[in-house]
């Protein structure tokens, strides 16, 4: 078994060097490999993202923090303070040894608990899978107060503002508290693919993955490619950075690598395959989208409605959802305001049913997770659809198709039930312009119910060991 | 070279130490340090190796052995003192009897830091502690430093 030890405490002189030593002894003796990273007040040699993916499990003895903790997201892990690592190294090499057989973590009672040190469940498979569940979650990990900033923030802004004229204001020529925050969020909200793709390439491939993958991200907001996009780019600068390391150049030119090779060569090459290779394509598929939709036009008001909100939750904010949205509102702008209300119905059904879903299974998310889930309650209820995007990028097979289930349901009810929206946005806000909004507020409720339910059937039956082991520790 | 010679020596090996506790011990064993003349300010050390000894509840471990230890301006060259009581101190929890005073210069990270931490290291193998027990005298102990610390 392959292991390593991150041993921390605040001088770095004794302690953190005792319990390495226990440690590597302790696991010698039971046949274990393993590599240990000492922090102290200078901080610390960094083991190799090589040596944190081969690793089947990670022990932390620490009595201070440990810098750049992320990089072991993912990881199965065991936490316990130095002094256990000290006294006890053989029981702490052994716990190391379940959390790895069990492919996942497990936590000391005894160890400190902060924001930073979430318990972060890895996909039950091992190997590749839960290789890329943990660049995702890392990614994820980071982008998370994005969206809740980002989310937060535009739905106070809807709260207290006029949803027509909100999203068209510009609080540098016209000031006003809700131009303000309604800038602050959306610049907030600007940066969550960036800060996805950034770190899914960080995970990969270490510092030098950040650049290339944020400027992937930017790319993939500017060609409309949402999240989807995003777990593209950040995926895209990894392997690059990863192959661009691969090369080895004698002397003066090998320390030219990161300074130069990495981010010049890494962004030209992922920001040249965005643009070309999924940049393209997405916006010929939009236009065929849009017609597409143009020619379902008049058919079966409930047909219409399950492809609208099918839609919306496909892509959270990518250029299918976008595709729908700009449906409905052309649909708005010509007289017919079911599409809006089914659209708006959809597009809140996402967040509102992840946050059930956190609520009635608590055990079956992470800590991290489960705060997020909280914020979406009030995302869902201001038709913020991203709210939904940390929980759809780690777990993308499994949220996608559970959200697509129940906003196509709430979508289809929309139209059904003769609902009309006369805003372009707003949620809960702007109730007062609904039509049909007892039936409206059903149609969304049904949709939640549907897309809770799925989500955590399939979380619960085919999510391998995770569950065990998140109720084992909880 | 950085040897286990630059930081200690039998001037810093008490192996009779007649202290009642863990507080006592630093002000013996520092006192040493500064007879050595390692210490710039005997106070100030003695005040951050206290602070930090209250601050962690305790620096012994279950083996017997405390490493009270600061980094503190006060300190002119890095030295471990070596102390052994006759009975086992009380350190909050824990007993010691081998006690290990560390000081280091402030912001210093280099060779010297390396050998204290490769002491320490050491110290987790039982039959260094052993010998460390059975010593007869300063010479001999330094002697067993030398042998188990090697960079």
């Amino acid at each position: 078994m392959k292991l390593i030890g991150v041993t921390a405490c605040p001088t770095g002189i004794a302690h953190s060097a005792m319990a390495a030593e226990a440690l590597e002894t302790a696991a010698a003796e039971k046949g274990h490999d393993i590599e240990i990273e000492i922090h102290g007040a200078s901080g610390a040699d960094f083991v190799s993202p090589d040596a944190i993916r081969d690793a089947d499990a990670i022990i932390f003895a620490t009595d201070a923090s440990v810098a750049e903790k992320g990089r072991f997201d993912g990881k199965p892990k065991v936490e316990v303070k130095l002094r256990e690592a000290i006294d006890r190294p053989g029981e702490v090499v052994e716990r190391a040894e379940k959390a790895a057989e069990s492919g996942a973590a497990a936590t000391a009672g005894e160890s400190s608990e902060s924001d930073e040190d979430e318990v972060v469940p890895t996909g039950g498979g091992v190997g590749r899978a839960a290789e890329v569940r943990r660049w995702l979650m890392t990614g994820v990990s980071y982008m998370i107060p994005f969206v809740v900033a980002g989310g937060i923030l535009i739905a106070l802004a809807f709260a207290f503002g006029d949803t027509v004229t909100v999203p068209e204001s510009n609080v540098y020529e016209d000031f006003s508290l809700v131009a303000l925050i309604y800038e602050i969020g959306s610049l907030a909200f600007s940066m969550l693919v960036p800060i996805l793709a950034g770190f899914i390439a960080y995970a990969m491939a270490d510092r030098p993955g950040i650049a290339p993958g944020i400027v992937g991200g930017l790319i993939a907001n500017e060609i409309g490619a949402g999240f989807l996009g995003g777990l593209a780019a950040g995926l895209l600068a990894g392997a690059t950075i990863i192959l661009l390391k691969k090369i080895k150049l004698p002397g003066g030119f090998g320390r030219l690598m990161p300074i130069l090779v990495y981010p010049i060569i890494g962004c030209l090459v992922v920001g040249t395959l965005m643009i070309l290779v999924i940049g393209a394509p997405i916006a010929s598929a939009t236009v065929g989208l849009q017609n597409w939709l143009q020619g379902l036009q008049g058919s079966n008001a409930a047909f219409l409605g399950l492809i609208l909100g099918g839609m919306m939750a496909f892509d959270l904010g990518g250029p299918i959802n976008k595709t729908a949205y700009a449906f409905a509102i052309a649909g708005l702008e010509g007289g017919a305001f079911g599409p809006m209300a089914a659209v708006m119905a959809a597009g809140m059904v996402p967040p509102l049913a992840i946050a059930l879903a956190t609520v009635v299974r608590p055990r079956l998310f992470t800590a991290q997770e489960k705060r997020a889930g909280q914020a979406n309650w009030v995302m869902g209820a201001s038709f913020i659809t991203e709210g939904a995007i940390p929980f759809a990028a780690t777990d993308p097979l499994r949220v996608i198709p559970a959200m697509m289930a129940g906003s196509a349901t709430a979508g289809a009810l929309s139209l059904l039930f003769g609902a009309t929206l006369r805003a372009p946005h707003g949620g809960i806000f702007v109730i007062g312009v609904i039509g049909q909004w007892p039936l409206y507020l059903l149609a969304i409720a049904i949709g939640t119910l549907v897309s809770a339910a799925v989500f955590i059937i399939l979380k619960q039956f085919t999510g391998g060991s995770d569950e065990k082991v998140a109720e084992a520790t909880s | 070279m950085t040897t286990i010679d630059e930081i200690t020596n039998a001037n810093l090996v008490a192996l009779d130490l007649d202290v009642d506790g863990p507080m006592e011990a630093i002000d013996a064993l520092a006192d040493l340090l500064d007879k050595d003349g390692r210490l710039s300010d005997k106070d100030a050390y003695i005040a951050a190796a206290r602070a930090r000894e209250e601050e962690t509840g305790g620096t012994a471990m279950e083996m017997g052995i405390a490493i009270p230890h600061a980094k503190s301006g006060g300190v002119k060259e890095p030295g471990v003192a070596f102390g052994r009581t006759a009975a086992p101190i009380q350190y909050g929890d824990e007993k010691a009897d081998l006690i290990f005073l560390i000081a280091a210069p402030d912001g210093e990270n280099n060779l010297h830091v390396k050998v204290l931490s490769q002491l320490a290291r050491r110290l987790i193998h039982e039959n260094f502690r052993t010998s460390l027990r059975e010593a007869k005298t300063g010479e001999e102990v330094i002697e067993l430093m030398r042998r188990e610390v090697k960079l």
